[in-house]
C-alpha cells in the first residue's frame, strides 16, 4: 500500500492513513500507560520510551550500522575489500583535496561566523534601531542554502572583458570599477572554496548573532554596573565580563555551526557541483553513491563524516551538562 | 555495472533546457496544441490493422508503458497510440516518471515491471535484461527492425546475441550551430570535411572574429558537453571500430588514439584564438552554462557552436530556427565528405511480458506507420526509422536530424559516456574533462580517467 500511490488523491489518502496510524499507536500507549498508576513508574517510563527506541533503531541505528558494514565492500557492494575504501579516502589525490576543503570549511566557518555574529551583537546592543539592525543580519538565516547559493552565484558571476559586454555580477563589477579586469572567481582553487565559505558565514552569522545577543542581554545588570564602577575598559568589559558570562552560548553556537558546516552539501552542489576542486565530504559522498555508483566508497565517506561529527557532539553535550550543573 | 543513472546527460540537458525559461515550455505546449488539431485527422486516418489483428483478438486488453518521457512530450506519444487502440480495441496505459531510470530497475528486480519500458541507454537496457525479467522481442518486431532500422541501431537493442528492444526515438549530437545570415554576408560555406572546418575557422579568425563558443557548466553534471566533443572526434579521427572498443574498454582510455582525439578537440577549444566568442577566454568554457553557450551566435559575437539537436529549445521563442532564419545547424563533418559518423542518443522499447497485446503493440511501435504518425504530432522528435518521411516533420531541425540519421552512408554511434560505467561516464570523464579545459594536460587527463575505470 505504501509503494503504489501514483495520483495526488492516493497520496493524500496514504498521508492520512499514516497520521491515523501514528495517532492510534500513541493512543494505545497512553491507554496502556493509564492502566498502570502509582508504583510502577519505571514500567511506564519504558513504555513511553519504547516507540522512540524502536524508531531510532529502525531509522538511525540500523542504517548507521549497515552503512559501516557496506563501507568495507566494493563499488557494487558484493565483495569484501577490507579497508580499501578508507585507504582511497586518505591517499587518492582527488579525495585528499576533498579532505583539505572540508578542513578549510570546518576551521574557518564556525569561528568567523561566531566572531562576526558576536561583534555585531555587541555593536548593536542597546543601539538605536537595534531590532531593525538585527533583522537585517538575521534575514539570510531564513533563506535556504540553495537559494543563498543561487544569489551568491550571481554575485560572483563573470562576464568577459570583451567589446561592450557588461558585468552582471556585483563582485566583478566592483573589480572593474576599481580599474581591474574581471576574474572567474569560482574557477581557481583554493580561492573558490573560500568564496563558498563566505556564503555559509553570511547565512550563519545571523544565527550566531541572535543567540549571542540574547545571552548578552541575560547578563545581570549588577555585574556590569560593578565592573563599570571599577573603571573597566571596553575591552576589559568584553574580556572579563561579557565573554565569561556568555561562554556556554558561544560554545553552543560554535559547535552547532561546526556540525552544520561538516555536513555542508547544498552550497557546493549548487554553486560548483564539486568541480574545480571544491568538493567536500558530504558532496563527495553523494556523488560517489548516487552518480558514480560506488556504494562502498560512498558509505566509507559517510562513516568518515560521522566520525568527524562525533567529537563535536560529545563536546557540545558535555558543555551543556556542565552549564546545567 | 552501469549503476543507477539518476542523471543521464540527456536528462540533465533536458532539465537544464527546460529551466532556461518558461518561453520554451510555452513554445512546446503551443506546438503540441497546434499539432493536436492535426491529430484528429491522423488518428481518424485508418491504418492497416492486419499486422496487429494477426496476434489474435486483444479487444479490451491493456498494455502498460513505463517511461521517463513526461509532460509536455508525453501528449504526442499518447496521441500516436490511438490508431492502434482503434484498430485492436486494446488500451494503452501510459505512465511517465522523471525518476524512471532508477525506478525501472527497482521495479524489475522487485518483480513488478511494466509490460513495456522505454529505455534511454543501452547500458541500462543490459542491466534490465540481466535481471532476467525481460523478454525477447517477437519475431514480427524483429522483422520490422530489420526492415526499417540500420544494423547499428539493432545492435544497441541486442544483448548477448538476443534481440530484445526495438529503437523508438532518436536525437543527433553531431551538429554545429551557426547563423545563416552571417554565413551569407561573409561568404562562408558549410564545411563538408574536418579540414574544411579548420579552414573556415581560420578564415573567421582572419576576419577578426573569435569563431567558437562553448560552455560546459551544468551543476553536478558539469563537463558533459566536452565528453560529447571528445566522442565526436574519436568517431572522426579514430573511426567507429576504435570508438566501440573504447566504449567497451577493450582499449584503455589513455590509448594514444583517444589522447589524439582530445588533442584534436583541444585544437579548437583550448586555442585562445578560436574561443570563447562573446564569453571570455578558454577557462570561461568551464564557467559558462551549456544553455548560455550558444546564445552569442544571435549577438554576432560567436559564429560556431557544437551542440545536440535539443539545443534548439534554448533559443528564445521569437528566434527563427531554420535554414533561412536567425540560427540553424550543420552536420559536424567527417574526416572526408564520404564518411558520415553520427553521434546521438535514443530510446529502446523493452518488454517484460509476452502476452499477444504486448507483442502487437511492440510491433506497432517499430513500424514505419507509427513513426510517421508520431512525426506529424510532435515537434523536437525524430526517429531513425527509415520509413519515416522527413516531410512529415514540421520543425526544420527535426528534418535536418532525420536527414542525417536516415542517410544511407551514416554510421550511427550511441553517446559513449552513457554506455561507460557510471564511475567513468557520469563522474571521472566529466570531472577530468573539466580539469582539462581549465589547464590540465591531455596525458594526465586520460590517465586519470583510465585509473577511475572500475576493475
Amino acid at each position: 500500500m505504501f509503494t503504489t500511490a501514483s495520483t495526488t488523491a492516493d497520496k493524500l489518502v496514504q498521508m492520512f492513513a499514516a497520521i491515523l496510524l501514528f495517532a492510534a499507536v500513541v493512543g494505545v500507549i497512553l491507554f496502556i500507560a493509564g492502566r498502570f498508576t502509582g508504583k510502577r513508574d519505571k514500567f511506564v517510563a519504558y513504555l513511553y520510551l519504547a516507540p522512540v527506541v524502536l524508531m531510532l533503531s529502525v531509522g538511525l541505528l540500523y542504517p548507521g550500522l549497515r552503512t559501516i558494514y557496506e563501507s568495507f565492500f566494493n563499488a557494487a557492494g558484493d565483495a569484501f575489500i577490507g579497508i580499501d575504501n578508507y585507504k582511497t579516502i586518505f591517499t587518492d589525490s582527488e579525495q585528499l583535496v576533498v579532505l583539505r576543503n572540508t578542513a578549510f570549511w570546518v576551521l574557518l566557518t564556525p569561528f568567523v561566523a561566531t566572531g562576526v555574529g558576536l561583534l555585531y551583537a555587541i555593536l548593536v546592543d542597546k543601539a538605536r534601531m537595534e531590532s531593525f539592525a538585527k533583522a537585517l543580519i538575521f534575514l539570510p538565516m531564513s533563506i535556504s542554502f540553495v537559494a543563498a547559493s543561487v544569489i551568491w552565484k550571481f554575485m560572483y558571476e563573470y562576464r568577459p572583458d570583451q567589446g561592450n559586454v557588461k558585468q552582471i555580477g556585483l563582485v566583478n563589477q566592483v573589480i572593474v570599477w576599481l580599474g581591474g579586469k574581471p576574474v572567474q572567481l569560482l574557477i581557481d582553487s583554493p580561492l573558490n572554496t573560500f568564496l563558498l565559505i563566505i556564503v555559509m558565514i553570511w547565512v550563519q552569522a545571523g544565527f550566531a548573532m541572535t543567540v549571542l545577543s540574547a545571552a548578552i542581554k541575560a547578563i545581570p545588570d549588577d555585574i556590569v554596573e560593578a565592573a563599570r564602577l571599577d573603571g573597566v575598559t571596553p575591552w576589559g568589559m568584553f574580556r572579563f565580563v561579557t565573554l565569561p558570562a556568555i561562554r556556554p552560548a558561544v560554545v553552543v553556537v560554535l559547535t552547532t555551526i561546526a556540525i552544520a558546516t561538516l555536513k555542508v552539501f547544498d552550497i557546493v552542489q549548487t554553486m560548483t557541483g564539486g568541480r574545480f576542486d571544491t568538493s567536500v565530504i558530504a558532496n563527495e559522498f553523494y556523488s560517489q553513491s548516487f552518480r558514480s555508483a560506488n556504494q562502498g566508497l560512498g558509505a566509507a565517506l559517510a562513516v568518515v563524516l560521522f566520525v568527524l561529527v562525533i567529537p563535536i557532539v560529545v563536546y557540545n553535550i558535555r558543555q551543556l551538562r556542565r552549564s546545567e550543573a | 555495472m552501469f549503476g543507477q543513472r539518476g542523471s543521464s546527460r540527456s536528462r540533465v540537458a533536458l532539465a537544464g533546457a527546460l529551466s532556461v525559461g518558461l518561453a520554451f515550455s510555452l513554445t512546446a505546449c503551443g506546438d503540441s496544441d497546434d499539432s493536436e488539431s492535426g491529430t484528429t485527422d491522423s488518428s481518424a486516418a485508418a491504418i492497416d490493422c492486419a499486422p496487429y489483428t494477426a496476434f489474435g483478438d486483444i479487444k479490451g486488453k491493456t498494455v502498460t508503458i513505463y517511461t521517463g518521457i513526461v509532460t509536455p512530450e508525453d501528449t504526442p506519444h499518447k496521441e500516436s497510440y490511438k490508431p492502434f487502440e482503434q484498430c485492436t480495441g486494446a488500451t494503452i496505459k501510459y505512465e511517465g516518471d522523471k525518476a524512471f531510470e532508477t525506478q525501472v530497475l527497482v521495479r524489475a528486480k522487485a518483480g513488478n515491471p511494466p509490460d513495456l519500458a522505454f529505455v534511454p541507454q543501452p547500458g541500462l537496457l543490459q542491466q534490465l535484461v540481466a535481471t532476467g525479467k525481460a523478454v525477447e522481442a517477437p519475431a514480427e518486431t524483429a522483422a520490422n527492425v530489420d526492415k526499417w532500422f540500420g544494423e547499428d541501431w539493432k545492435a544497441y537493442g541486442t544483448v548477448d546475441g538476443k534481440f530484445y528492444a526495438a529503437p523508438l526515438g532518436a536525437n543527433v549530437k553531431s551538429l554545429v550551430w551557426y547563423s545563416p545570415s552571417e554565413f551569407k554576408d561573409s561568404g562562408y560555406t558549410v564545411p563538408t570535411t574536418l579540414a574544411d572546418l579548420q579552414t573556415l575557422t581560420d578564415k573567421m579568425v582572419a576576419d577578426g572574429k573569435k569563431p567558437w563558443c562553448a560552455g560546459i557548466s551544468s551543476g553536478e553534471a558539469t563537463g558533459w558537453p566536452l565528453t560529447d566533443w571528445v566522442e565526436d572526434f574519436v568517431l572522426r579521427t579514430a573511426g567507429p571500430e576504435t570508438y566501440d572498443k573504447w566504449v567497451k574498454h577493450e582499449i584503455p582510455f589513455n590509448d594514444p588514439q583517444i589522447a589524439a582525439a582530445f588533442d584534436a578537440v583541444g585544437g579548437y577549444l583550448k586555442n585562445e584564438k578560436y574561443v570563447n566568442g562573446g564569453l571570455g577566454d578558454v577557462k570561461s568554457i568551464a564557467s559558462t552554462t551549456f544553455q548560455d553557450a550558444g546564445l552569442p551566435i544571435l549577438e554576432g559575437t560567436c559564429s560556431l557552436h557544437r551542440q545536440a539537436s535539443f539545443y534548439a529549445a534554448n533559443f528564445s521563442k521569437d528566434t527563427k530556427v531554420a535554414e533561412d532564419g536567425d540560427v540553424y545547424a550543420f552536420y559536424l563533418p567527417g574526416q572526408d565528405a564520404s564518411s558520415k559518423p553520427v553521434l546521438g542518443g535514443g530510446e529502446f522499447v523493452l518488454a517484460f511480458a509476452d502476452r499477444p497485446e504486448v507483442k502487437a503493440f511492440q510491433t506497432y511501435l517499430s513500424s514505419d506507420v507509427w513513426a510517421n504518425t508520431k512525426a506529424k504530432l510532435s515537434s523536437g522528435w525524430v526517429s531513425a526509422n527509415k520509413g519515416l518521411d522527413p516531410n512529415n516533420l514540421t520543425n526544420p531541425i527535426d528534418k535536418l536530424s532525420a536527414t542525417i540519421l536516415l542517410d544511407p552512408n551514416a554510421t550511427f554511434r550511441f553517446d559513449g559516456s552513457d554506455m561507460m560505467p557510471a564511475a567513468v561516464g557520469s563522474n571521472a570523464f566529466w570531472k577530468q574533462a573539466t580539469s582539462w579545459i581549465t589547464g590540465q594536460d591531455t596525458k594526465t587527463t586520460v590517465d586519470n580517467i583510465e585509473k577511475a575505470w572500475p576493475q
